[in-house]
Formats: C-alpha cells, sequence, structure tokens
C-alpha cells in the first residue's frame, strides 16, 4: 500500500528539519545532515527533496530574514505538517513491525550441525 | 566580499525555477562565503559549480509555463491557408521551386540510398567485425605489392601455431565458374572449394542440411536459388552431382542465397576442400600464392594484435623450405568491414583509395545538388520579397511579432519541401531501375523501415529549415511604416546575397561539368591508346579439358578449313589479361639485389600472327626453327627492363628452366589495364621445358568477311569434337577488353547526370530570377523602347547581369576543379593533362547555357508592345 510515500533521503530530511525545528533551512539541513550521518549533501539533491516533500504537503516553508552572508537573499525556513508527521510515524512503525517480524535466528544464527 | 563565479551564477539563474531562485540562491552564497573563508577562493569556486550543475534537475528547472505560446492551431492552420493560396497564386514560381527541390531531394535520396548501400556492406554478417583476409606484402624490384592471395600451406600453419588469435581459418579457391551436374542437366555456378569452418564462420542460414556440411569428404553445399536452379522442386540432398565434369559430390545442405551487398553474394556453391586439397599439396607449396585465407579472430583477441602476431608467418617458413624469402613476405590482416570500401594499396598500405573515394564522391555531389535547389528556393523568395512587404507591413501593425513571421515563412517554405518531397519519392521510384542499372546494383526504397521514413521526413524538414532560414529573416525585417507608405525599395544592396548565391550555385555546375569533361577525355583516351595489336574478330575458347592441346595440331588445321579462321594460336593466358606472372630470371649484367618480375606467357607459333602484333626487331616465332623452342620474344618494355644495349641474340638464364635466347622484339601491347603503363612481357613455345605450362586459350582470328555468328556455328563442332563434354564458351577479346573500361565508364554516367542535373537546377533558378526581373523593369524597358532602344540592345540590357555572375562563377571554378581532377588523375598512370581548352569548352557551354534560359525572358519582354508595358495600373 502506497499510503505515505517517503523515500530514505526524504525521510532523513524531514528527521533532520525536525530536529533543526525553527531553524531549518537549505544550508543549516545540509550541515546536520552532513554531520550526523557523515555523509555529502549537495544543494541539488536536497533543494529537490525539499520541494518534493513541500509538493507531497509534509512539509511548509516560510520565508525568513535576508542576512549579508547571503548577499541579501531571504532564507527559506521549514517546518513539519501534521501530514508530515503522520507519514513520519507511520514509516516508523512499518520498519518497527519488519523488525519485529524477523526471526530470533536470522540475525543470531547458531550452527547446529 | 568575493562573487562566486558569475557564469555559474547566471546559468543558475536562467533555469532555476522563479519561486525557488530567491532562496537557493541565498543558500549558495552562504555556502560559498563560508567556503571562501575555510578554503580559499579556488575550491569555493569549483564547489559553487558543482553545485549549480548539480542543481540543474526537473525539479529545480523553471518549467515553459511562464513563455507564452506563439502559435495556437488555428494561427498554423492560417499560415498553411495563406501559403497554399501563395503557392496558388504564383503557379510560375511554385513549379520552379517545388520541382527544383524535388529534383534535388530526389537525387539526394537516390544517392543516400546507394551510400547506404555502401556502407551497409557484408553487415548481413554475425562475425562481421571479426572476420578478416590474410594479405601479404612483397618486395619486387624496392616496390612492395600487397596480395590477397596466399599459399594453401599457410592455412595449416596458422591453425597449429596461431591458434591462439583465431576462432577459424579457412583456405578457399577464389570464386570460379563450376559446373554442376546432375542426370542431363548442366549449370553454371559460381563457387569454391573450402575449408568446412567457412559455413560457420559466414553463419550460413540452413534450409537443409548442417553447417556441417563441408566437413564431408566429398560434401557440396548450394545455395537455395542453385539447388533450384538444378534440381527444381525435387529434394537435392544427398544426391550426387559432377562438378567440372571431373569431381562426384554429395549435396550435403542448402543454404540461404547471401544477400546482394556481401563480398560472398556470387557464392552459390561451397565445395569441400578435401575434393582438390589433398591432390595438390604435393606440387603447389609456399611460393603459389593462388588461394585466399579466410579468419575469424577471437573474440576477446584485437584485430591489430592478430595483425601484428601473424606478419611473419609466412616469412619464417619460406626461409626454410623455399626461395621466396627474398621477397620478404609479410602478412596482415584486412578486416571485413574494409573490404569494400577500403581495398587499395600502395606501398604495403591502404593507399587512401578504393570505393569509398565514389562513396565520397557522390555523397559530395548529392549535397550540392540539393543545395543547389535550397539556393533556388531562397533566391526566387527573397526576390519577390517587394511583392510580399505589403502583406508584411499591415501584419506588424496589426500586431504580429518578428516570430511569428518568422514562423509563418518557416511554414511556407516547409509546406514547398513537404510537397517535393512526395514528388522526389515519386521521381526516386521512377528513377530506380535506370540507376540500378548504371550503379550495377540492385537498390529499392526501403518503403518499410520506420528509419528510412524517419529519416526521409527529419531530411525534408531540414530542406525546408536550410531552405527558409534566409528568407524568413529577410522578409520579417521589413519597417512596416516604410513599407507601407509606399516609398520602399529594396535597395542595391540587397540583391547581393542573391548574386552571391547563383555564383555559388554555377560555381558548383561548373565545376562539374569541367570534371565530367576531363572524365570522359580520360576514358576516350584510354581507348583510343594505341594497343599494339589488333583485337577486333579475335575470339578466344577456354580450353576446359587438357585433351584438347593434345589434338592441338589437328585440331587447328580443322578450324582452319572451316573458311572462316585466318589464324589460330593456343596461349597460356587470354591476350586481354595476361596476369601469370613470374620470376627467378638471370641475365649477364643483372643488378643482383633486383628481384625482377615478368609477364610470362605461353604461345604456339602463330600467336603473333593471330593477334598482329608488331614485330620491332629481329623476327617471329617459326615452325622451321627448333630452336625457337628456347627462344623468347620480348616486348619493348622487357628490352628496356633488361638494361641491354642489344637485347636481341643475348640469352636470359630462367631458374631451372635452361637458357633462353632473345629471338625478337615486338612493340607494347596494352593487355592488362589501360591505364597503367606496360609491364615487361615474355613470350616463349610450349616445349618440353616447360612441360608446367598449361595452355588455356585457344585463339582465332576471324576472316574479316566472316560473319560473327556464322563463323561460331562452324567452329563449335570442331572443339566439340575434341571435347564432347564441355559446352564450348566464347570470348571476344574486343568485348572483353571493353570491359576494363566498365568503372570509369560508370562514374563517367554518373558525373554525366548529375552534371545536367545541376545546371537544370541552377538555369531553373536563373530562369525564375530572370523572369522576375523582367517583370520589373517592364516600364524601364518600355519607355527605353519609346525612347528608341533597339531590341538587341534591350537583350543586353536584361542579360548582362547574368552573364556576368556566370563569367565570376566559371573562373571562381578554375581551383577547385583543378585541385579535384588533378587528384583523380592522379591514380592513373596513362593519362591525360588538364588543359585550357577543356575549360574552354566548359565556359563557352555554361555560358551558352546561361543565354540561352535568360532569353526567352529577355527576348519576351524586349519584343513587348510599351504602350502595354505603360499603360498598365
Amino acid at each position: 500500500m502506497k499510503k505515505y510515500q517517503l523515500g530514505e533521503f526524504e525521510e532523513v530530511v524531514m528527521l533532520t528539519v525536525g530536529i533543526l525545528y525553527n531553524d531549518a533551512y537549505g544550508v543549516s539541513v545540509k550541515k546536520e545532515i552532513e554531520q550526523r550521518l557523515s555523509r555529502k549533501v549537495s544543494v541539488g539533491a536536497l533543494q529537490s527533496a525539499l520541494k518534493r516533500l513541500e509538493d507531497k504537503g509534509y512539509l511548509k516553508s516560510h520565508e525568513g530574514e535576508a542576512t549579508q552572508e547571503r548577499a541579501g537573499r531571504p532564507k527559506r525556513y521549514f517546518v513539519i505538517t501534521a501530514l508530515g508527521k503522520r507519514a513520519l510515524e507511520y514509516t516508523k512503525t512499518t520498519r518497527e513491525n519488519l523488525w519485529k517480524a524477523i526471526p530470533e535466528i536470522a540475525l543470531n544464527p547458531r550452527f547446529t550441525g | 566580499m568575493r562573487k562566486p563565479p558569475a557564469i555559474f551564477m547566471r546559468f543558475f539563474r536562467w533555469f532555476c525555477r522563479p519561486e525557488l531562485k530567491n532562496y537557493i540562491e541565498g543558500d549558495l552564497v552562504e555556502l560559498y562565503n563560508e567556503r571562501l573563508f575555510e578554503k580559499g577562493k579556488r575550491s569555493a569556486d569549483v564547489r559553487f559549480a558543482f553545485d549549480v550543475l548539480l542543481l540543474f534537475r526537473p525539479s529545480i528547472i523553471k518549467s515553459f509555463r511562464g513563455i507564452q505560446p506563439v502559435n495556437n492551431p488555428a494561427m498554423i492552420k492560417s499560415y498553411f491557408t495563406i501559403g497554399w493560396r501563395n503557392l496558388l497564386r504564383n503557379k510560375g514560381y511554385s513549379i520552379i521551386n517545388i520541382g527544383g527541390l524535388a529534383i534535388g531531394m530526389a537525387i539526394a535520396i537516390l544517392i543516400g540510398l546507394w551510400v547506404y548501400d555502401e556502407v551497409s556492406y557484408d553487415k548481413n554478417f554475425k562475425n562481421y567485425t571479426r572476420i578478416a583476409q590474410v594479405f601479404q606484402n612483397q618486395t619486387f624490384d624496392g616496390k612492395i605489392e600487397t596480395w590477397g592471395s596466399q599459399a594453401m600451406q599457410l592455412g595449416a600453419e596458422l591453425r597449429s601455431n596461431y591458434s591462439n588469435y583465431f576462432d577459424h581459418v579457412i583456405i578457399s579457391t577464389f570464386p570460379g565458374s563450376h559446373k554442376l551436374t546432375f542426370n542431363t542437366k548442366t549449370i553454371n555456378m559460381t563457387g569454391s572449394f573450402a575449408e568446412p569452418g567457412i559455413a560457420e564462420m559466414l553463419t550460413l542460414n540452413m534450409v537443409q542440411g548442417t553447417r556441417t556440411g563441408l566437413k564431408d569428404v566429398n560434401g557440396a553445399m548450394l545455395s537455395r536459388s542453385a539447388a533450384r536452379a538444378l534440381f527444381g522442386d525435387e529434394d537435392a540432398v544427398n544426391k550426387i552431382i559432377r562438378v567440372d565434369h571431373e569431381f562426384d559430390v554429395t549435396v550435403t545442405g542448402i543454404y540461404e542465397d547471401f544477400p546482394e551487398n556481401c563480398s560472398f553474394a556470387a557464392y552459390d556453391v561451397l565445395l569441400s576442400w578435401q575434393i582438390i586439397g589433398p591432390a595438390m599439396e604435393q606440387r603447389v607449396g609456399w611460393g603459389n600464392s593462388w588461394f585466399q585465407c579466410l579468419v575469424q579472430i577471437r573474440e576477446n583477441v584485437s584485430l591489430s594484435v592478430a595483425s601484428q602476431g601473424i606478419k611473419d608467418a609466412k616469412l619464417r617458413r619460406v626461409l626454410q623450405v623455399d626461395d621466396d624469402a627474398r621477397f620478404k613476405p609479410e602478412l596482415f590482416l584486412h578486416p571485413m568491414s574494409r573490404w569494400r570500401l577500403y581495398s587499395e594499396f600502395e606501398n604495403g598500405v591502404y593507399s587512401g583509395g578504393g570505393q569509398i573515394q565514389y562513396v565520397r564522391m557522390l555523397f559530395l555531389i548529392g549535397i550540392f545538388v540539393l543545395f543547389l535547389a535550397c539556393i533556388n528556393f531562397m533566391n526566387l523568395s527573397t526576390a519577390r520579397s517587394e511583392q510580399r512587404a505589403k502583406e508584411v507591413g499591415i501584419r506588424k501593425s496589426i500586431g504580429s511579432l518578428r516570430v511569428q513571421l518568422i514562423s509563418q515563412f518557416f511554414f511556407e517554405s516547409l509546406l514547398v519541401a513537404l510537397l517535393a518531397f512526395i514528388f522526389s519519392v515519386i521521381i526516386v521510384q521512377g528513377a530506380l531501375p535506370w540507376f540500378n542499372e548504371i550503379t550495377g546494383k540492385n537498390i529499392a526504397i526501403l518503403w518499410h523501415s520506420s528509419w528510412f521514413w524517419l529519416g526521409c521526413v527529419g531530411f525534408a524538414i531540414g530542406t525546408g529549415l536550410i531552405s527558409g532560414t534566409y528568407p524568413a529573416l529577410f522578409l520579417s525585417s521589413f519597417q512596416p511604416v516604410k513599407v507601407l507608405k509606399g516609398t520602399f525599395k529594396v535597395g542595391r544592396n540587397a540583391s547581393l546575397p542573391r548574386k552571391v548565391l547563383v555564383i555559388v550555385q554555377f560555381t558548383v555546375s561548373v565545376t562539374l561539368i569541367v570534371s565530367t569533361v576531363i572524365i570522359l577525355k580520360q576514358i576516350q583516351f584510354a581507348q583510343s591508346r594505341p594497343i599494339g595489336y589488333s583485337i577486333s574478330g579475335i575470339v578466344a575458347v577456354p580450353i576446359r579439358d587438357a585433351v584438347v592441346m593434345k589434338h592441338y595440331d589437328v585440331l587447328r588445321d580443322e578450324l582452319l578449313k572451316t573458311g572462316v579462321v585466318e589464324e589460330v594460336a593456343a596461349s597460356e593466358s587470354a591476350i586481354t589479361s595476361t596476369f601469370t606472372t613470374n620470376s627467378g630470371f638471370t641475365w649477364y649484367g643483372k643488378d643482383p639485389n633486383r628481384t625482377e618480375e615478368f609477364v610470362t606467357t605461353g604461345v604456339t607459333h602463330e600467336f603473333g600472327k593471330t593477334i598482329g602484333w608488331k614485330i620491332k626487331a629481329g623476327r617471329d616465332f617459326s615452325r622451321d626453327i627448333a630452336s625457337d623452342s628456347s627462344g623468347f620474344i620480348i616486348n619493348e618494355s622487357a628490352a628496356k627492363y633488361l638494361g641491354m644495349k642489344e637485347p636481341l641474340g643475348e640469352t636470359v638464364k630462367w631458374g631451372d628452366n635452361g637458357e633462353w635466347k632473345i629471338i625478337g622484339i615486338v612493340e607494347d601491347m596494352v593487355t592488362q589495364s589501360p591505364y597503367n603503363s606496360v609491364k615487361p612481357m615474355l613470350f616463349f613455345l610450349e616445349s618440353n621445358r616447360i612441360a608446367w605450362v598449361q595452355f588455356n586459350q585457344v585463339n582465332m582470328k576471324l576472316r574479316a568477311d566472316a560473319n560473327a555468328g556464322e563463323a561460331l556455328n562452324k567452329i563449335t563442332p570442331v572443339f566439340k569434337k575434341y571435347d564432347a563434354e564441355n559446352a564450348v564458351e566464347y570470348m571476344f577479346a574486343d568485348q572483353e577488353f571493353g570491359k576494363k573500361f566498365d568503372d570509369e565508364k560508370r562514374i563517367g554516367d554518373l558525373a554525366m547526370v548529375s552534371t545536367v542535373l545541376a545546371i537544370f537546377i541552377s538555369c531553373l533558378g536563373l530562369f525564375g530570377l530572370a523572369s522576375f526581373v523582367a517583370s520589373q523593369r517592364t516600364k524601364e524597358i518600355g519607355i527605353r523602347k519609346i525612347l528608341g532602344a533597339s531590341v538587341p540592345q534591350l537583350w543586353k540590357l536584361l542579360s548582362k547581369d547574368f552573364v556576368m555572375l556566370v563569367v565570376v562563377s566559371c573562373i571562381v571554378s578554375v581551383p577547385f576543379s583543378l585541385y579535384f581532377m588533378t587528384d583523380w588523375l592522379l591514380q592513373y598512370e596513362y593519362r591525360i593533362t588538364i588543359s585550357w581548352q577543356i575549360y574552354a569548352v566548359a565556359w563557352v557551354g555554361a555560358i551558352a547555357v546561361t543565354l540561352l534560359t535568360i532569353s526567352f525572358q529577355s527576348l519576351k519582354t524586349a519584343f513587348g508592345n510599351p504602350v502595354r508595358a505603360l499603360r498598365s495600373e
């Protein structure tokens, strides 16, 4: 069932947006992911993921302040919507269910013979 | 503060969605500044560029919704309507335009099909990229010659010592005509004796039997058409047939005929190598390069590696067993992909010539002819621009954008191009049979190939765009105020591009005329070359059974008695193709380092009399002088080659065949290529000293008053008497000689046709322009006439401009034609020099045709009644 569609990277982005709470905009999200997951994130990948998530209604954005180091361009802050929260929860429960369904032996194989 | 690289910034701003632009740009700048601070400018710049490039993805790129579409369907429909009405209103122009374009496109399509056929040669074979023929370079007399033929021993050698390179190594005879007899029926089919791997290598499509059919000692495989010809509807497999009245073979398989555009197209029969191979092994050695050696390279081996690897394969062997090592044989692989187009060698390497030259030449011609047709379109459209200026003015004042006008004119040219395309397909269909005849191919329109149609439509649209661009830009540039006020005049400069285009057209045409004249002259020159003997009335009958020669004297007597034959002589090879060469000659004063080679031909006493050679010094062979059996008659080239002051009476030693005395010198005879210099030749008599020489031809000189058909009827029974089994075949020397010109004649034909068409198209355009100019100047002519101008004066006035253009073209064309044709002529040793007369002919022709074309219009105007010209309006 495709109830809430959320790709792996999208999920990471959403969670990061959640972590940063009122301070989630392009550069901060990028840095946070790079730092926490120690993986490279390109502006392009991030921005297109953010746009996709906003199109799906999982995130909403509002314009923030313009600073000097941004050459006067405004920031765009993201927050998780209610739908986004449900999507995250849904993803989490499905994962947990899957984890639970794995038999003990599959993860801790003992050699009997 | 430093700024990120401007070019990437601009690129980003250009493609990014407007609603995202500011935010992402802010992010980018923030990151940039941070990196600038941490890692320096260079690194920051590079990262910035990467970030921008990675942002170039669908979700970030702006959609095209922001741009207003210029055309909606109604507008497009209106363009077509207007275009169609314009075509109908100016029927004359439309016919010239569409007709010219259609002819140009038809030529382009025909040539395209031809080029496709050439390029796709052999591509039907599954192992196309891995099949190659083993070639050898040998050095004779300091010159490297490249042969495609090999000794039969090479097969075993490559198989056993170089097997890591090849999947298959196949020795086979060169394709020849073989007689296949079943019961009482005999047919002639082309084919080879070949080793069994060939079936697998060429991935034969078996109709019956398997590809192993040639492993059978007496196996034979027939093509489907050969099987049908011989057996009709009967089952052919396992039937025993007789080949060349000599070997009985069993049909072990039937394969689907090869497609026509492949190197094996003629192969209708494949015979087991075992039939002839073992018997030959005794007498045929490394010195006899009589066979072809085909290989299939292993999948993981590259061609160049294999080619390098076998380089010395022959040399190593001949060092031990033969004396061929002195020719320094070097083997190399000639891949199948190059067989058709790149098979001409010079000094051991690809010469740059071959069939590919013609492919390139025709391709060029096709493009040029099409281009000429496009030029017509451009010229006629811009010439008539004043007529449409008002339309453009009104459209612009109502609110048309320039873009809209441009697209309107594009639609009109597309309409013309598409109409022309439809006509061109009809023309192509009609011209194909004739085209196939002159090209010797069997090409058809690829009705079922979607690629063909896609290509053609793309090509039609391309033509429309090329020919429509200039008119569209030109016509749409008018300023509405000027045009509508009525003072609009296209200035003098406006006709300049038109003139340039006419010059281009006629430069191409004149170049083609000159080239055609040169090609035809070269052919004529070679045809009228004194050949040193007489070919008219000479008939050769190939000897199919060696028994005939045992009865030669009786046969000769009987032939003479028929009353239609003037003289008879047997010979080793036909006089029009003496390709047997020998070496191993030594003589007093010979440079010991010289690796000599002579064309050698065994003959009987009356050979000279039969073909009418001209004795320069010494005497002909004589039946009365027994010692003539060790005498040579040499040609002038050989006399020069020997380098003796007085060769007559000198002796030449011929390897193990003893000493030979030169008894006569004959004038050089053209027996090989009529374009090359004559090779040194030796003629000698049949005798025991050279018992291995095989006489293959009986040559007869027919009486001048004898009717050829009747004569053959009388001759046939005589041959039948000594060789009842074989049908008697005839070869007329003049026909055989004529075949030597076929290739060049074909090129001459093609050049002629393209020239005629190029001139026709160019003149069509000129005709249109002339009629336009004439109609524009009607009033001027009227006034001039009233003031007393005479018809010739007016004619001169109207024609002068055009003739000037053609004269300029004539001059411009000189370097082109000189360059191309000098290059073309270089391939012939016996060639004409390009003289000013050729140019004179071409120029006079071009100017005459121009005058004829435009005079019709200019005279019509000049003769017109001035009253009518001035009263109108």
